[in-house]
């Protein structure tokens, strides 16, 4: 048993304590911990936590305790979505914290698939990020939340741009 | 390329990451990265100065090897150097570097701190935002003290934009989650509980769960929270649902909200104020009604926005626990749940009406729905559903339905997954105990668990059928019987065959006028399991054998022969060998009337917390499991009361398991009958209790310690060195209490050695301080009670501070002493937070307490106290002046102690800073 994972008195824990998403093969292709935990312990409950699920069968309910956790998770195609919360918690909000997810990934890539996933790891971290933070749905409309992404993305040209200009003429 | 790159590229990355894919084997997997690896080691390494851009791609590179789950032990510094980056997209790649990888070099986190405060003022958005969710990510001890006092400026000040709040509210939240001693509170506090009105529905959003959080931990301080969030509650439920446009999810208006919202309002009991009351109960209400009209989109995600709304309110419904409709209402939406195609409603339904079981105005409600339950647990397909099934049948259970609930459950059990056996098996013998009107019912139950999942009875379920069977004498013929019969049978499980050697070894002797059960046949059936039982087993059976020898004279001779045998005589196993050989000895040495005096019956338990109940309490953890004794009121009536008083004492009382101590091994050794008859049962060591002991540091009078038998209260005096202290021990019980003794690790004055019920006994104690001291003295007490000898050791409240004379000074002369004592170690300085409310005449009267004179009007600052005193010792008297600075704002004190003696400058700190 995780000591992090259960209850203390003197802390308060997230309510959500992590996120992962992994394929079908059981690899792991996003991580998300809202928990302080040491590197070994996450592989350990990652490892756990993919068998656990992939072991189930299509039809089951789509919350099951562990450990001393709630999981929740839904399964996109290829991908595993799968929340860690508290006991206590809103099992169907955090099942649709997981659709929304997935529908913001497949607004910004355009109809999302796996290998979108992988090749721009980085961008689904910083969907995640403008949608959750700390565990707590941060910005829940679709709207908002891709005119931030998006906003970034515009920083992100602008600064490219100049970079390219400046290496041809060999100032750098 | 396979996948869309929006903005940058890095080329390379994508071909490294193709490369990664395209590898057959994890060895040439690890060859590639380890050939990544070392080309982007010796680019950091190299001369040339890498530009941004290739920071950022081999920055990218290792996170992404790490997140394969490789290690990665350099970079760092490359990730940090790219926060100051100008450009957006390197600073955000930095920045999701460190947030994935950190750690905690000290010298990177005060770097990256810095990168941090810089974005921070930036007074970009965007770049203050990076900032946020990398502290909200981090969350670390190191960040919280850098930027906790930062934050709420940010989140409250006029002009932050929008998207910044939201990100300031939930960074603030994490860091308040991971150490809320350094967010201060303060005047933000008042206009952060105002974001609830906020225009913005995503600042709401964030600003709830921040509230809500803080709110758990300091109610009073966000009381007016309430009112706003009903007042936004009744907004939402009421609009339209194209109002809140993109805040509507499938038809439903703002879902995330209404949960946040519903659950703040979780924090707090029902609003006192009735037209608050009123909204509330209509918002309730509005949400109980719309999961009755016809859905608005096929779409589960419209179905599950509504009832995540619906469940979050059924439990701000059951949380108020009262308002009998609602409630009622509440259970038939769930009733209707529990039938419905959905599946994962059907479990979310099993599970809410868990919680309304416990509430006395819709038990009996829920209880109309146990046939449905019934047919879950035989129908459902998902092992987690059907463990949801069993846990509300659980908890509905009560004095009407027990004997048809526990009858389901038994045959549940024998084809039950293998994960859940355990639990059943607990909590079948819960219930049979609980609701057992005539005891033959419970024995066969317990009998039933053993046959049908022997393996799952834990020692704890057989010790307690032994128990009750003892202590009842109108089921222990029946009882007799019943471990006889079903011992008939050619294979029974071992935990059958202990039960059944206790039973008969004890009260054989009831069925033994049957021919068909004469002491004989009794004997050679248990003597016929014998051999394929373990160790423990089998020592538990020689016992039975001479017990049997006192119980029935005949058999003796076929018995001596059986011990006599070198099987046993001889046996490898030394506590088998040794009861063979002793109880042998003691059936050919003993007259018939020692032997019926040493082997005489058991005499009953004391009545105590069944232990089964504390184990199922120990698995589930005190949270998961509906207490049946506990929660629901008046249900049941005050008879069900009766256990629960004595749970929190289990610890000063040897366990039940230690007394039966059937399961002996060779380690443990003691043999049933030296567990009976002899005192040695005590655990080698006791946990002293000082719980009350910090109570008596400013006051001489009260009670010491208490438990279900025994009161021990305390009056004290003392004068300059010397004191006096009288206790009293009270019996609390009807019975006697035999071989009464205490002992002090110092010296004491003998105590009658009987109490009888109900009665007191005082004991004096004369008490000399010899120089300081810090460790206080320990009490042991002694005593019988129901056959057992009962142990607790309580820390006696003498401390240093009991020795003071109170010294009154001038200000003038107070602070020359002060200056006196200025030496380093004369000092001690303690800086805490309040754990009671901070009360001016409360405190005073602490220090009083305490021992020194309260110094008015000698401190320039009139919030503060100053005092004074001398500890007497025999050899010594050490002058001693404090001061305590208490700050309201932070609900903090400062306790400073000047004496010449450093110890005890120190004990009088650590006594003192204990009590406000």
């Amino acid at each position: 048993m995780f000591g992090v994972c259960s209850q203390d008195e003197s802390e308060v824990w997230p309510k959500m304590q992590f996120m992962l998403l992994f394929s079908r093969q059981g690899k792991l292709r996003l991580q998300k911990w809202y928990v302080p935990l040491s590197d070994k312990e996450r592989k350990k409950i990652s490892r756990d936590l993919v068998q656990t699920i992939l072991a189930r069968k299509p039809k089951m309910c789509s919350f099951l305790e562990w450990r001393d956790l709630k999981i929740v998770y839904k399964r996109y195609a290829s991908l595993y979505f799968c929340c860690a919360v508290e006991d206590q918690d809103n099992e169907l909000i955090t099942l649709e914290i997981i659709h929304r997810y997935v529908e913001l990934l497949d607004k910004y890539f355009g109809s999302v698939c796996e290998l979108d996933i992988i090749f721009n790891f980085e961008k689904a971290y910083f969907i995640l990020d403008e949608f959750l933070l700390g565990g707590e749905a941060q910005e829940t409309s679709k709207k908002n939340v891709l005119k931030a992404i998006e906003q970034a993305d515009l920083l992100q040209e602008e600064a490219e741009a100049p970079r390219s200009v400046l290496e041809e003429i060999g100032l750098t | 390329m396979p996948a869309v790159s929006k903005g940058d590229g890095m080329r390379g990355l994508a071909v490294f990451i193709s490369d990664i894919r395209n590898c057959k084997s994890k060895e040439a997997e690890i060859k590639r990265i380890n050939k990544e690896l070392a080309n982007i080691r010796s680019k950091f390494k190299g001369d040339k100065a890498l530009d941004g851009y290739s920071k950022k791609k081999y920055v990218c590179k290792l996170l992404f090897i790490f997140l394969l789950g490789h290690d990665i032990d350099f970079g760092h510094m490359e990730a940090v150097n790219l926060l100051s980056s100008n450009k957006y997209t390197e600073k955000q790649i930095g920045y999701l570097f460190i947030s994935v990888l950190v750690n905690s070099n000290s010298d990177l986190i005060r770097l990256i701190n810095n990168a941090i405060k810089n974005d921070l003022g930036s007074r970009n958005p965007t770049f203050m935002n990076l900032a946020l969710h990398c502290i909200a990510n981090v969350g670390s001890r190191e960040m919280a003290e850098a930027f906790a006092s930062e934050i709420p400026r940010i989140l409250v000040a006029g002009d932050t934009m929008d998207s910044v709040k939201q990100s300031a509210a939930l960074c603030l939240l994490r860091l308040y989650r991971s150490s809320p001693d350094l967010v201060p509170m303060g005047d933000w506090t008042a206009r952060v509980v105002h974001l609830l009105n906020d225009q913005h529905l995503g600042v709401v959003t964030a600003a709830t769960s921040l509230i809500t959080t803080l709110a758990q931990k300091n109610p009073d301080d966000f009381k007016t929270s309430i009112s706003l969030a009903v007042a936004r509650l009744s907004r939402i439920v009421t609009s339209a649902s194209i109002d809140l446009q993109d805040y509507t999810y499938y038809f439903v208006a703002a879902p995330w909200l209404s949960v946040k919202l519903l659950r703040l309002l979780q924090c707090y009991p029902p609003p006192e104020d009735a037209a608050l009351r009123g909204r509330l109960t209509e918002c309730l209400e509005t949400i109980l009604n719309k999961a009755q009209e016809p859905p608005k989109s096929k779409k589960v995600q419209h179905s599950n926005g509504k009832n995540a709304v619906l469940f979050e309110a059924i439990s701000l419904i059951i949380h108020h626990d009262s308002e009998p409709t609602l409630l009622v209402r509440a259970c038939n939406q769930l009733g209707q749940f529990l039938q419905h195609r959905e599946t994962n409603l059907r479990y979310l339904a099993l599970e809410s009406m868990c919680t309304l079981a416990s509430s006395e105005f819709s038990h009996e409600a829920v209880k109309t729905h146990m046939e449905t339950v019934i047919n879950a647990l035989k129908t459902e397909r998902d092992v987690s559903v059907r463990q949801r099934a069993v846990d509300l049948l659980y908890a509905m259970c009560d004095r009407s339905n027990a004997k048809q609930i526990v009858a389901e459950m038994l045959s549940y059990l024998e084809t039950a997954d293998y994960s859940i056996r355990e639990e059943i098996v607990l909590k079948v013998a819960i219930l049979a105990e609980k609701y057992a009107v005539d005891y033959t019912w419970y024995v066969d139950t317990i009998l039933n668990l053993i046959r049908i999942a022997g393996d799952y009875v834990s020692e704890e379920v057989w010790y307690r059928v032994i128990q009750i069977v003892i202590n009842r004498d109108d089921v222990q013929g029946y009882a007799a019987k019943t471990v006889f019969e079903a011992l008939q049978a050619p294979a029974c499980h071992e935990n059958l065959v202990k039960v059944g050697g206790y039973i008969l070894g004890e009260f054989g002797n009831l069925i033994a006028g049957d021919s068909r059960s004469s002491p004989l046949v009794q004997f050679n059936l248990l003597h016929s399991k014998f051999h394929l039982c373990s160790v423990p087993t089998r020592a538990l059976l020689l016992s039975a054998y001479i017990k049997f020898i006192n119980l029935f004279p005949e058999v003796k001779a076929t018995i001596q022969d059986v011990l006599r045998s070198d099987s046993q005589l001889r046996n490898a196993d030394v506590e088998l060998q040794q009861r063979a050989v002793e109880y042998l000895r003691l059936s050919c040495v003993a007259s018939t009337d020692i032997l019926a005096t040493v082997l005489e019956e058991m005499p009953p338990f004391p009545e105590r917390e069944s232990s089964i109940l504390a184990k199922l309490k120990r698995k589930k953890g005190p949270g998961h499991l509906p207490d049946i004794n506990n929660t629901r009121r008046n249900v049941n009536g005050s008879s069900d009361h009766t256990e629960t008083n004595e749970v929190t004492n289990q610890d000063s009382t040897p366990s039940f398991t230690d007394l039966l101590n059937l399961n002996s091994s060779p380690s443990t050794g003691a043999s049933l009958l030296v567990d009976a008859f002899s005192s040695s049962s005590t655990p080698a060591s006791i946990d002293v209790n000082e719980e009350n002991f910090s109570r008596f540091v400013c006051k001489n009078n009260g009670v010491l310690y208490e438990n279900h038998l025994l009161q021990v209260g305390l009056r004290s005096e003392y004068r300059q060195n010397l004191g006096r202290m009288y206790v009293f021990y009270g019996n609390k019980t009807s019975a006697q209490f035999p071989s009464f003794s205490t002992s002090l690790n110092v010296h004491n004055k003998a105590v009658d050695p009987i109490i009888d019920g109900g009665a007191q006994v005082q004991q004096i104690l004369n008490i000399e301080c010899v120089s300081d001291f810090t460790d206080a003295p320990i009490l042991n007490i002694q005593f019988r009670y129901g056959g057992t000898l009962q142990n607790i050791a309580v820390k006696l409240p003498v401390m240093l501070n009991k020795f003071f004379q109170p010294t009154e000074m001038t200000s003038q002369d107070f602070f020359q002493r002060w200056k006196q004592l200025g030496a380093p170690q004369q000092e001690v300085q303690k800086i805490f937070k309040a754990k009671n409310p901070m009360d001016k005449e409360v405190t005073k009267a602490k220090i009083v307490g305490f021992g020194v004179a309260l110094l008015e009007g000698v401190d320039p600052n009139p919030e503060n106290f100053v005092g004074a005193g001398i500890i007497h010792t025999k050899s010594t008297q050490v002058g001693c002046l404090l001061r305590l600075e208490p700050n309201t704002q932070a609900q903090m004190y400062r306790l400073t102690l000047r004496t010449s003696r450093d110890t005890v400058s120190q004990r009088l700190c650590g006594l003192l800073s204990e009590q406000f």
